[in-house]
């Protein structure tokens, strides 16, 4: 199950072979846990320096999870994460904490994620105490440059979380990730709790650090239009699988899995007239603690066979960087 | 036009610690019979502090329908008693909630909660109501209807839940329905699935749908007028297509600029979406000109001295700014 996603000369950032992460249901401390979620099964991917990589499916498809792993944060059952080359979950805890300095997270909700009882200047400088090289003065200066550089000012470094907007609260958080000078970022829906006027602000600001900064983002989303609009390369999640990886480009004009064509068939368009179109795929997710035999997906696929019920595709290469895994385009 | 709610100068206002706040701002618009609405904006902009109002309740105190008239069938349902409000919510005109998780009742069985309205403002007896339950189970495509009666709500994915949210609201056979972000919580195939059933029904029971949302893709699909929103204040009201052709009002304009577009067509270059700077004005501020002044692109000084009204684009379609002609 080991397919390489990407095979680009020069050594990728990121190098995720065969993750797979199973959480246990029920059981307690002396018995055995009852079932299984298979939160993330037999993952393969590559991220190239400076590219974007957007994560999508629906809720439970295990985005979250990988997110978690990639950066460290949850180990997983078997597979490899290499950052720069090295392997994340067999480095010792010092090299650790040094790799993890030049990956950050930017949460969903930026309500929840920014300390209320902590100046600006604390939070964005919080990451950056770990570091002994860097004096209290250093560390102002660079506060005040990161949150003139989201969009803020260095008056507003005095101030606590909750005299600013969702929007500005995001802007803080983007400060905070960037003040230890990252080179990946997990994006873990970065615009979804905020309004559409505030949303565009977030993905250019987004977008202009990634340029500034020299930045490789790991893009995780439900919405389909903005991680068309951000991303290079789409990468579809079903179950705790990829079941499509595309360029950015042939997304949405060319999806080659059922599952990718429902999901965008299903996103109302901004242009009146259209309709609503619930057909393509009945039903819900299954249960991801007993999920389907064969294909993942098959169960509410409108184009199964025999052999989608028994083996489970492989991803495939069916054109130019474009992966696909069903047995239709085998 | 037939219409069968009217809103009229409505403005709520909360008592907050930072003053009086006035969430709805002398709205008005009307519902025709058989009509979908489509009530947009962003979070704050009053949309669902109006729908509340529809159904009286607004919590008092902290807030109060300070003026204004809201007219269901001749009766004004600003003034009228808990006792007559009681027996049209719920029964004449329902509501769908946002969030499936939290507004059905935890410790009640769905059946419990399905046959509920039926009981109270139908008076069908125990049996009549449950045959209906299941048959409105049925028809919100929840497998294993009879099961379900006696599940709880946890024990249902929130899709389930939005359905049987649907179910309750719908088989009382509503004149009105009031969704207030019926499918914001939910995943997009689900959303679809959600809301072509809800125009299903609509159809069947002809009733009149008032849709809340900050998606212009919903509204573009559901909905075949447009009332928009913006700090309290309706800021423009227009045919859908009209809306989306030719948008009127600044703020419209960037909403739908702001969005980014899955692309139909190959090609990529990075193009930036266009943005709208700023942030909307808190509603306990007092601000004498275009409420929309700080924010827009093309405001003037006029924007900044005075407010317009809404003016007229075309018929049936209005913008609250002074940039709009009239004639």
């Amino acid at each position: 199950m080991n397919v390489e996603l990407n095979v680009q000369k020069p050594m990728p950032l990121l190098q995720v072979s065969n993750v797979s992460k199973h959480f246990p249901l029920g059981g307690g401390l002396l018995t055995k846990p009852r079932r299984w979620v298979r939160a993330v099964n037999a993952v393969s991917f590559a991220l190239s320096r400076g590219e974007i990589l957007g994560l999508v499916g629906e809720s439970g498809c295990g985005k979250s999870t990988l997110g978690r792993i990639l950066l460290g944060l949850i180990k997983p059952d078997t597979g490899s994460v290499l950052f720069q080359g090295r392997d994340l979950y067999s480095l010792e805890k010092k090299e650790l904490t040094l790799v993890r300095r030049k990956m950050q997270l930017i949460f969903q909700d930026p309500y929840s994620s920014l300390d209320p009882r902590m100046r600006v200047e604390s939070i964005i400088t919080e990451p950056l105490r770990v570091n002994p090289d860097v004096n209290a003065g250093q560390r102002r200066e660079v506060a005040a440059e990161l949150l003139r550089k989201v969009g803020l000012n260095s008056e507003d470094l005095k101030k606590y979380p909750h005299e600013f907007s969702g929007g500005q609260r995001q802007r803080i958080g983007i400060a905070r990730s960037l003040s230890v000078r990252p080179e990946l970022i997990v994006a873990d829906e970065p615009v979804s709790a905020l309004d559409v006027s505030i949303q565009a602000q977030i993905i250019n600001l987004l977008q202009d650090i990634k340029d500034e900064f020299n930045l490789s983002f790991i893009f995780i989303a439900h919405d389909l239009s903005v991680v068309d609009h951000f991303c290079d390369r789409i990468a579809v999640m079903y179950l705790g699988q990829i079941v499509e990886s595309a360029p950015a480009a042939v997304f949405a004009v060319n999806p080659g899995h059922p599952y990718t064509q429902a999901l965008l068939s299903a996103v109302p368009l901004p242009e009146p007239g259209l309709g609503i179109q619930p057909e393509l795929m009945e039903g819900e997710v299954p249960d991801p603690s007993c999920p389907p035999p064969g294909c993942p997906f098959h169960p509410r696929c409108g184009h199964q066979v025999e052999r989608c019920r028994q083996q489970s595709p492989e991803l495939t290469e069916i054109d130019k960087n474009h992966f696909v895994a069903c047995w239709q385009r085998c | 036009m037939d219409s069968l709610l009217q809103i009229q100068d409505l403005s709520v206002r909360f008592n907050t610690p930072e003053g009086p706040a006035r969430a709805v701002d002398r709205v008005s618009f009307d519902l025709a019979r058989g009509e979908t609405l489509g009530l947009v904006g962003e979070s704050g902009c009053g949309k669902s502090v109006t729908a509340l109002s529809i159904l009286g309740l607004i919590p008092d105190p902290p807030g109060k329908i300070e003026q204004g008239k809201i007219l269901f069938s001749g009766k004004d349902l600003v003034t009228l008693d808990q006792d007559r409000l009681r027996r049209i919510r719920g029964n004449r005109i329902s509501m769908i909630f946002q969030e499936p998780m939290t507004s059905l009742n935890p410790v009640l069985t769905i059946g419990r909660q399905v046959m509920e309205p039926l009981l109270t403002h139908k008076g069908l007896s125990r049996s009549e109501a449950e045959e209906e339950a299941v048959r409105w189970l049925k028809r919100v495509k929840i497998p294993g209807a009879e099961s379900h009666l006696r599940s709880y709500p946890h024990q249902l994915s929130g899709g389930m839940r939005q359905r049987i949210m649907i179910a309750m609201a719908m088989a009382v056979r509503p004149e009105i329905l009031l969704a207030d972000e019926p499918t914001t919580a939910l995943d997009v195939t689900i959303q679809a699935q959600i809301l072509s059933l809800m125009l299903e029904l609509k159809k069947e029971s002809n009733s009149s749908l008032l849709l809340i949302t900050h998606d212009m893709g919903v509204v573009a699909q559901m909905v075949s007028r447009v009332v928009v929103m913006y700090a309290g204040q309706v800021v423009e009201q227009a045919r859908t297509e009209a809306l989306f052709q030719n948008p009127g009002h600044p703020y419209t304009r960037g909403l739908l600029k702001s969005m980014p577009r899955l692309k139909r067509q190959k090609k990529r270059e990075k193009i930036r979406l266009e943005e709208i700077p700023g942030t909307v004005p808190r509603l306990t501020e007092q601000i004498a000109g275009c409420k929309f002044f700080e924010r827009c692109p093309c405001a003037f000084d006029r924007c900044r001295e005075s407010r317009p009204g809404l003016r007229k684009v075309q018929s049936d379609h209005f913008a609250r700014c002074w940039l709009v002609e009239t004639s």
